[in-house]
């Protein structure tokens, strides 16, 4: 997994309440076999008609909006627990989302592949709404050191909670496979407790 | 004292990390077609076995037609797909349940009706439907392709403990009220992620007095309202389920683990996170008008009108209804159909079937509607034809397809095509979850009976009343 550092960027939003795993890969783009790819379908059916042409309404369709991280309406990532939707995140180039509240699933398997999920207040998350809506250009800084996130529209500042164990793995680029392969010692000594 | 949830998870730290993250070790470990091609990948790469290969099951399930199962699959990319699980499950040496074979059907409806799943375990599948698994005294829960190659290396994964809800649903059932019903209204009541960040219990008299297939169910949809899994104290109901099954623990031995299992239970004074109750004489008949499970009503009742909805939700709102082509404010019942899947693994065992043939035994499905009846298993299918049920349905105008997770998702070719309505008996109603553009109205097996044989959303209860004064 590579490394996470504190970066700057403009950012992409989705005012969406709700917006479920299907939405973000729908089930019929989940037939392949590896993890890549997947960000060319990355909420497709909002983003491409039946036809295969673009929607022009739909936010990653407006040339004016960029940027490394994507900004959600609550209750981010329900439904399925399909990893497909972080890897069809980070495939479209996303390395954090921003969301007043995300689904327990999909916050798991985002911090399993370097994509940050940073829990901001309602009226954080609507203020960044709002200075992107005023200036599309507007940039936001996410210090995963230090747990913050700035609008730098405002200057306003949040701190965001993340787990000491999970913050070390996106820091060093660690995924729970090496640590749990180093403790194979003590999973062998819990069976031989409990047979 | 200590809640059921807390017996369990305890008995399964490995280790516990400062910050309370925690090493869970897993008893049980369902596979399918689609989660875990990237997992075996991953072994692969790292040059690693599976670490307990008896512990962990493959079944096809999610890409598998429902008709003509004997050929060879036509959509070559699950075709690959399916032969991936297979040559994966061989090169690791784990059990496979593939096509043709008698134990296959959907993960979660094989794992009990087989005895893989037992009380006390701890249970994990990616799939979020894996909270079926609960009903049966069990922590289960989806995960996602890290974790399932987390499980397959070490029979581990880290995870953070939930904090605990008590779900007590008091009183009786109303006739006509089926266990669907009652997941649906918990849902429509908690929203679609009010229970996030929860392990939930479900409780009361209402619960006790389900069958175990009715356990599944409702555990089944615990995700819906974002719960981590949900779950049920083992009793007697679970026990005589499991006992026989041919991976249940036999003769002394299920002496011994009946035993064990009579302690799981919530201690009287045990406190939970979050207690919530509901009275079961306030559920009728459940269904969906929107797009996400928390979107649920009463069958007799209206869509909720704009102003009584959040303003942060209306923006959500309207879109839904705007995408279902449904009135804010407006009745349900009535509204013309085109389709209905009685299946999956929330409705697709055998007392579904009952419950569904029962109700259209003498009548005939109406010519607007593209019925698509899937069993769960091949175990529920011979079950279906040995009760004589599929002459009954036959009868009905309706027909047997074979077992497979089916229009649910709508991986395979079971599409509702764009624009066309159906009543669903499955999870799931997101935008173009049964094909894109198709409008799905989540219901029971009951409500979806009635509206197969009337063409139109139909209350069962009513529809009861109307035939017996003929």
């Amino acid at each position: 997994m590579e490394k996470f550092i504190t970066f700057t960027s403009t950012a992409v939003p989705l005012p969406i309440e709700n917006v479920d795993t299907d939405q973000i890969i729908p089930a019929r783009f989940l037939k392949a076999t590896t993890r890549e790819g997947f960000g060319d379908n990355l909420f497709r059916d909002w983003r491409y008609d039946k036809a295969d042409n673009a929607i022009e309404a739909f936010v990653l369709n407006n040339p004016t909006y960029t940027g490394e991280i994507l900004i959600a309406g609550e209750n981010f990532g329900s439904g399925s627990s399909r990893e497909h939707a972080a890897w069809a995140i980070t495939g479209y180039g996303f390395k954090v989302v921003i969301s007043s509240f995300f689904a327990d699933i999909f916050k798991g398997n985002s911090l399993n592949n370097g994509l940050l999920p940073v829990v901001v207040s309602k009226g954080f998350l609507a203020e960044i709404f709002a200075s992107i809506e005023a200036d599309h250009q507007t940039t936001l800084t996410v210090d995963l050191e230090n747990q913050q996130v700035t609008n730098n529209a405002t200057g306003a500042c949040e701190s965001f909670d993340i787990n000491a164990y999970k913050k070390s793995c996106l820091v060093n680029g660690l995924d729970d496979i090496d640590y749990l392969l180093a403790n194979q010692n003590k999973i062998e000594a819990y069976e031989a407790a409990n047979a | 004292m200590k809640t059921l949830f807390e017996k369990i998870w305890e008995k399964h730290v490995v280790e516990t990390l400062p910050d309370g993250t925690t090493q869970l070790y897993i008893d049980r470990h369902y596979c399918h077609e689609v989660t875990s091609p990237q997992a075996f990948g991953g072994l692969r790469a790292r040059g690693l076995k599976v670490f307990r290969p008896a512990q962990t099951t493959c079944i096809a399930d999610h890409n598998i037609p429902t008709v003509h199962q004997e050929l060879p699959i036509a959509d070559p990319v699950s075709k690959n797909q399916l032969d991936t699980l297979a040559q994966n499950a061989t090169e690791f040496g784990v059990t496979h349940y593939g096509l043709g074979n008698p134990l296959n059907g959907i993960v979660h409806v094989v794992g009990p009706e087989n005895g893989y799943t037992q009380p006390g375990m701890t249970i994990v599948c990616g799939d979020s439907h894996t909270s079926t698994h609960g009903a049966m005294g069990a922590i289960a829960f989806g995960i996602g392709t890290s974790e399932v190659e987390m499980t397959l290396a070490t029979q581990c994964i880290m995870q953070r403990k939930a904090k605990t809800m008590r779900i007590t649903v008091d009183g009786q059932l109303n006739a006509g009220v089926t266990a669907k019903d009652i997941a649906l209204y918990i849902i429509s009541q908690m929203s679609t992620g009010g229970a996030t960040g929860y392990f939930v219990e479900y409780a009361g008299e209402a619960i006790r007095n389900t069958t175990m297939e009715e356990r599944l169910t409702i555990c089944n949809l615990s995700i819906e309202m974002g719960a981590r899994g949900g779950m049920i104290a083992p009793d007697e109901v679970t026990f005589n389920y499991l006992k026989g099954r041919t991976f249940a623990p036999q003769g002394e031995a299920w002496d011994k683990a009946v035993a064990y299992w009579s302690t799981l239970y919530t201690d009287q004074g045990a406190t939970f996170d979050k207690e919530i109750v509901f009275d079961a004489a306030q559920i009728e008949p459940m269904v969906t008008y929107g797009t996400n499970p928390g979107m649920g009503m009463g069958i007799s009742e209206s869509i909720p009108a704009l102003d009584t909805i959040n303003e942060s939700s209306r923006a959500s709102f309207e879109k839904a209804l705007e995408y279902m082509n449904f009135e804010a404010g407006a009745p349900i019942v009535g509204k013309a159909i085109d389709y209905v899947f009685l299946g999956s693994c929330t409705n697709g065992r055998i007392e579904d079937f009952r419950q569904f043939t029962a109700f259209v035994a003498g009548h005939t499905k109406a010519p607007n509607v593209t019925a698509w009846l899937v069993p769960g298993s091949w175990k529920v299918e011979a079950q279906i034809r040995a009760e004589g049920l599929d002459k009954i349905l036959e009868a009905a105008g309706f027909e047997l397809r074979q077992p497979g997770c089916s229009a649910c998702l709508a991986m395979n070719d079971d599409k509702v095509p764009a624009g066309k309505y159906c009543v669903s008996t499955s999870n799931r109603n997101f935008e173009g979850r049964q094909g894109p553009g198709a409008r799905t109205i989540l219901a029971g097996p009951l409500v979806a009976a009635a509206s197969a044989i009337t063409g139109k959303i139909t209350d069962p209860r009513a529809w009861i009343k109307e035939t017996t004064s003929k």
